[in-house]
């Protein structure tokens, strides 16, 4: 006779182990289902882990979870071939409690997290891959079937952390396959540098992290951005655009980061670094309008595998994280009525839009798309930065005025005044 | 049938990295796993209780964090684990690892007799092969090691035959019971867990002994001081003065190697001679 | 216990129906070296039935005393009465060295007669030394796990026992004519009392793979991968009429079977021509490969270990060069063929 669970989390990523440690700790009995040989083996982040949403979970976690380094610093690099316009914000107050954000390896701190919902009496099974819900004759989600033999198991309701491209919900029905640009594939090494040679090149100290975000010539003018990240005594580096743009401009993701790592104003961080693994993964990056159906009897569908990114400022494993919580904290109002129906259960998907998550993807719903339909943000206009700023400071005798003129001429040479004009408003628009 | 099995927990030596200038290892990329060989003696003891009925226990020397390796036993489908684990049995070699299982094989017996106790043929983290059969001394039970098939159980005469493995070929060998087997992997596969069983395991907590839970140790015989061999000098494989190197692109080197290959006539001689 | 009483040098013959293994008459060999150092006897531990007369060649070999336990009842080799046997004699002539062969059953007695005697054994040793001031055995093999030798001692327990790799240690030149004392002893043991039974001896003849005895061999690692990669060093090895090895790591990870594996704990090989291809070159491997009379390495990275030990090598992507020796190699082989040059191919 299978057994019954109060509740059954498919999926040990951030979304799933809050879901799992905070149903637990309310006292339900909770079965969490991964398919990795462990929580975290093969899962893939940049690394940057927003404190807010953690502590929500888990107060003061930074005090044993295993991190890497507290970012104090944020840089953005806006690259051309040969150049680069910088700004960055460094702050150490942002080093110390309760800090910012940190980098994180996801091998290591979901490891760490779903052991925290065992601790709290979650059942956490791994190397075990669940294939589709089990659905009764009314439509509802009544348990899982994983590929073991003997491989059912039964709950009042499953929540689908699946991730990204979530075949479970897509099995029910939930959303289809990702539309090319909905998703974005991005790739990444962790690469091994020596803790001193990390502090001196990023000009920081053992406790102090900084995270470089890279737009312009890093994804050759395709949609999208690269990025830099410091552990501890490695360093993130990855690049990702969306699917869309890559069939477009026919590239093939892992020679985009290879063009990244030899990239002269990039090269020399990462120089003499060994590269300890190689990782690629899709980022759902269609945002608000492609939030697929939520909930259904007996169902909850949170984190990535509901699309949950905020594609502009790469926030995802926080929104995970809100998402898994949300969905435990509906669960239990839903034991408490004894009623676990998509009526009930659909308190989920209105707390959802109504906390920060919904409200920033809405905020940001056209930016992936509009920068997918005007390529000049990234095709014309972080050169032309970076012309601007050549022409500005490379002392030649010409007058400031002067230089100003040129610049400004060259921007609306492509375009026009009034292009221009529109597509400054119109970034502001999406971004702001 | 009650079986006992001996399982280690391992450094996956096949992952375990060594650097190749400083000859160090890189334990950090090692997981720790269950030795293979132990997975295939557990395997191979819950195939007999399918058919003889009875219980499979199995028994690990080893840090606290071994427990996990005796959960990987528990999702195969063993019924219980024990862990003995104490500084005082650390730096064990395997007389004196052997002497310690003994130790909680006896206790265990205590309550329900051991009709045969099961090892693996070697551990991965040093190969020798010598717990096993050093086990079975100490209970005074018959060892049959390199085992790859058990022909027959015979549980009313107390009888069991196996083929043990030798150089190139096996011996068919007939056992009374209680003994000791050491298994190769070809004895069987080791089975996808079901499901009840991964539930059970997530759940299951080893029963952990430390020597004091032991009856009548000698300790003298333990760990570190019960270890009749110690390691002296360790050093790097010699250097010889390294390889000529063939240069070029892949063409030139093809061709070099084919050439420096067949001047070495007496090669092909001699293979021609077959 | 006085180890001032343990004297001599004793390596464990092993024999199979009537005929002498060879690792034995290795052991000899180095085994004479050891008593040569300390001064002492080298003797031979001989158990069987009507193997008296096999005492002559271990005599020729470099053996002086050959202890013969001959009966019935240790007929085959079994644990249970070899372990008594040579216990019994143990206990008695108190040797300070014992030596065995890394066979199935050598490994096995050994292991059994160590906790019998209460004494250290050492596995798969592939060097023998002793420290003369001290008195003290150095059997020596690669360091568990680490790519690293190892040497360990037994200082307070007797006798000093290792297991060696076959194929290692050299054989002496047979003396002839050479003598030693033969000194019998008996075995108290009756069938009846005994639990163990040998029913039945099956020995393929047609040996699926004889690493040993290949001229050629062509061996892969890790760097294959996988199937494919390891049916690319199979072509190589056909067009060659070679023998494919293996090293530890993908026997482990299933690839191919354990007889295909070369070092400490797979077999030691001598052929004319290896060719190692995707092997890191750690020294479990090396130690069982090393005298082979020309190692060719490929391998994509400069810094592997096995370009330490390899005449030639390449660094190269073994999955671009191994498909082009192997048709280069067809080429040149069958204009040869034609020539007459070559016999085979
Ligand atoms: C390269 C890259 C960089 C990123 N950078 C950041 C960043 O810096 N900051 C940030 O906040 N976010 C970042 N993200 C996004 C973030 O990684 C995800 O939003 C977050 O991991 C989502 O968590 P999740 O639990 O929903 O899904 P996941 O983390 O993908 O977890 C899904 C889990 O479910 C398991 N699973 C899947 N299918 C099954 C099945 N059928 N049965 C059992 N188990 C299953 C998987 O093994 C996995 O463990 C990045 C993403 C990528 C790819
Ligand atoms: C007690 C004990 C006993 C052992 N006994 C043995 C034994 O008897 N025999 C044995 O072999 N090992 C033995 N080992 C294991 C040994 O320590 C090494 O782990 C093993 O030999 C490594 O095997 P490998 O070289 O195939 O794999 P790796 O060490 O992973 O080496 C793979 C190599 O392939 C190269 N490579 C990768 N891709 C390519 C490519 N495309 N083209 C070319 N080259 C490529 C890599 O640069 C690397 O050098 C033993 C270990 C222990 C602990
Ligand atoms: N620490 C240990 N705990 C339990 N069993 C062990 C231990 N060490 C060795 N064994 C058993 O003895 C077998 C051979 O190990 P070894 O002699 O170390 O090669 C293993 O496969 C196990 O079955």
């Amino acid at each position: 006779m299978p057994e019954k669970f109060d509740v059954i989390v498919v999926g040990a990523g951030p979304a799933g182990a809050s879901c799992a440690y905070t149903c637990a700790k309310n006292g339900l009995n909770v079965l969490l289902i991964e398919r990795g040989e462990f929580p975290g083996a093969k899962n893939v982040m940049g690394g940057i882990l927003y404190r807010k949403q953690m502590e929500e979970i888990i107060p003061d976690f930074w005090k044993e979870a295993p991190l890497e380094r507290p970012v104090v610093e944020q840089r953005f690099w806006f690259l051309d071939k040969e150049s680069m316009v910088t700004t960055s914000y460094k702050g150490l107050e942002w080093g110390k409690e309760p800090f910012n954000n940190f980098t994180v390896l996801r091998a290591k701190f979901d490891k760490w997290f779903a052991q925290k919902a065992v601790e709290q009496g979650a059942t956490l099974i791994n190397e075990t891959v669940v294939t589709e819900c089990l659905v009764d004759e009314d439509g509802k989600v009544i348990g899982v079937r994983t590929d073991r033999p003997d491989g059912d198991v039964y709950a009042d309701v499953v929540v689908l952390c699946d991730g990204v491209n979530s075949l479970l919900a897509k099995k029910l029905g939930f959303h289809k396959e990702w539309k090319p640009d909905e998703v974005a594939l991005t790739v990444m090494e962790v690469m091994k540098l020596p803790k001193k040679t990390i502090n001196e090149r990023f000009n920081v100290n053992d406790d102090q992290g900084v995270s470089v975000e890279i737009f312009g010539d890093a994804t050759q003018g395709a949609l999208g951005t690269a990025f830099l990240y410091t552990n501890k005594d490695s360093i993130n580096i990855g690049v990702g655009t969306t699917l869309s743009s890559m069939i477009k401009k026919k590239m093939k993701p892992y020679k985009l980061l290879e063009y990244v790592k030899e990239h002269p104003m990039i090269q020399p961080y990462i120089e003499g670094a060994e590269s300890l693994e190689y990782l690629a993964h899709l980022i759902p990056e269609g945002g608000y309008k492609a939030i697929p159906k939520l909930v259904g009897d007996g169902v909850i569908v949170a984190g990535d595998a509901a699309q949950l990114v905020n594609a502009i400022h790469r926030e995802g494993s926080n929104m995970a994280m809100s998402s898994g919580r949300m969905a435990a904290e509906t669960i239990m109002k839903a034991k408490e009525l004894g009623d676990f129906s998509e009526r009930v259960l659909d308190s989920y998907r209105t707390d959802l839009y109504d906390s920060f998550i919904g409200k920033d993807l809405k905020k940001y719903k056209d930016a992936a798309h509009t920068f997918e339909a005007y390529p000049q943000y990234f095709e014309q206009y972080v050169p032309l930065m970076n012309k601007a700023m050549n022409t500005m400071f490379t002392v030649d005798g010409t007058p400031k005025w002067d230089k100003q003129k040129k610049i400004m001429q060259s921007f609306t040479a492509g375009r026009g005044k009034l292009g221009v004009a529109k597509d400054l408003y119109r970034a502001w628009r999406v971004v702001k | 049938m009650n079986i006992l099995v001996c399982i280690k927990q391992v450094p996956d030596t096949k992952i375990i990295k060594v650097n190749p200038k400083t000859n160090t290892l890189d334990r950090s990329s090692a997981p720790a796993i269950l030795n293979p060989y132990d997975a295939h003696a557990v395997e191979e003891a819950v195939g007999l209780r399918a058919v003889h009925g009875g219980k499979v226990t199995v028994l690990c020397m080893g840090p606290p964090q071994a427990k996990e390796a005796i959960k990987k036993c528990v999702e195969i489908g063993a019924d219980e684990g024990f862990l003995i684990s104490d500084r005082r049995f650390a730096g064990a070699d395997t007389l004196a690892t052997s002497y310690a299982l003994y130790k909680a094989i006896q206790k265990m017996m205590v309550d329900d007799g051991v009709d045969l106790v099961l090892c693996g043929k070697h551990a991965i983290d040093g190969d020798t092969g010598q717990t096993g059969p050093g086990i079975a001394r100490r209970l005074g039970i018959p060892p049959l090691t390199n085992v790859i098939k058990i022909e027959e159980v015979d549980l009313e005469n107390q009888q069991m035959k196996v083929h043990r493995k030798i150089e190139n070929g096996y011996e068919l060998i007939q056992s009374s019971l209680p003994c000791l087997l050491t298994v190769e992997k070809e004895i069987n596969e080791v089975a996808y867990s079901p499901l009840p069983n991964m539930l059970r395991a997530a759940r299951y907590t080893p029963t952990i002994w430390t020597v004091d839970d032991l009856n009548d140790v000698d300790i003298k015989q333990l760990g570190l001081k019960g270890s009749p061999t110690i390691v002296g000098k360790m050093w790097p494989p010699a250097k010889s003065e390294g390889a000529n190197i063939i240069e070029g692109d892949v063409k030139k080197q093809v061709s070099e190697i084919v050439s420096l290959v067949l001047e070495k006539r007496e090669l092909f001689e001699v293979k021609g001679g077959e | 216990m006085n180890l001032e009483e343990y004297r001599g040098v004793w390596v464990f013959i092993e024999q199979r129906n009537g005929k002498l293994v060879d690792v034995g008459l290795e052991l000899l060999g180095a085994g004479r070296d050891l008593a040569d150092k300390l001064e002492v006897d080298l003797c031979g531990v001989l158990l069987g039935h009507n193997i008296k007369d096999l005492s002559k060649d271990l005599f020729e070999y470099g053996a002086d005393k050959v202890y013969v336990i001959d009966d019935p009842i240790l007929e085959q080799y079994r644990s249970e009465t070899y372990m008594v046997a040579v216990g019994d004699l143990v206990r008695k002539y108190k040797p300070e060295i014992f030596l065995y062969g890394a066979t199935s059953n050598g490994k096995d007695l050994a292991s059994a007669v160590a906790t019998e005697v209460m004494t250290g054994l050492t596995a798969d040793t592939t060097l023998l030394d002793v420290d003369l001031e001290k008195r003290l055995f150095e059997a020596s093999r690669p360091a568990f796990g680490g790519n690293i030798m190892a040497t360990i001692l037994c200082k307070k327990h007797r006798p000093q026992m290792a297991t060696v790799r076959p194929k290692v240690m050299k054989k002496r030149d047979r003396e002839e004519g050479r003598v030693g004392e033969l000194i019998e002893e008996s075995i108290s043991l009756q069938e009846e009392s005994l639990r163990t039974k040998v029913l039945e001896i099956v020995r393929d003849t047609k040996k699926a793979v004889n690493l040993e005895d290949a001229v050629i061999i062509v061996s892969a690692g890790k760097g294959i991968k996988d199937e494919k990669g390891l049916q690319m060093v199979r072509e190589l090895a056909d067009v060659l009429n070679g023998t494919v090895g293996a090293s530890r790591d993908i026997v482990e990870a299933g690839l191919i079977g354990h007889d295909h594996q070369v070092g400490q704990t797979g077999l030691t090989v001598t052929p004319k021509l290896y060719f190692a291809i995707g092997i890191s070159g750690a020294v479990q491997h090396t130690v069982g490969m090393e005298n082979s009379e020309t190692i060719v390495a490929i391998n994509n990275d400069p810094d592997a270990a096995i370009f330490n030990v390899a005449h030639h090598g390449v660094v190269a992507d073994a999955f671009e060069i191994v498909p082009l020796l192997t048709e280069e190699f067809k080429k040149a082989l069958q204009e040869e063929a034609k020539e007459g040059g070559v016999a085979h191919a």
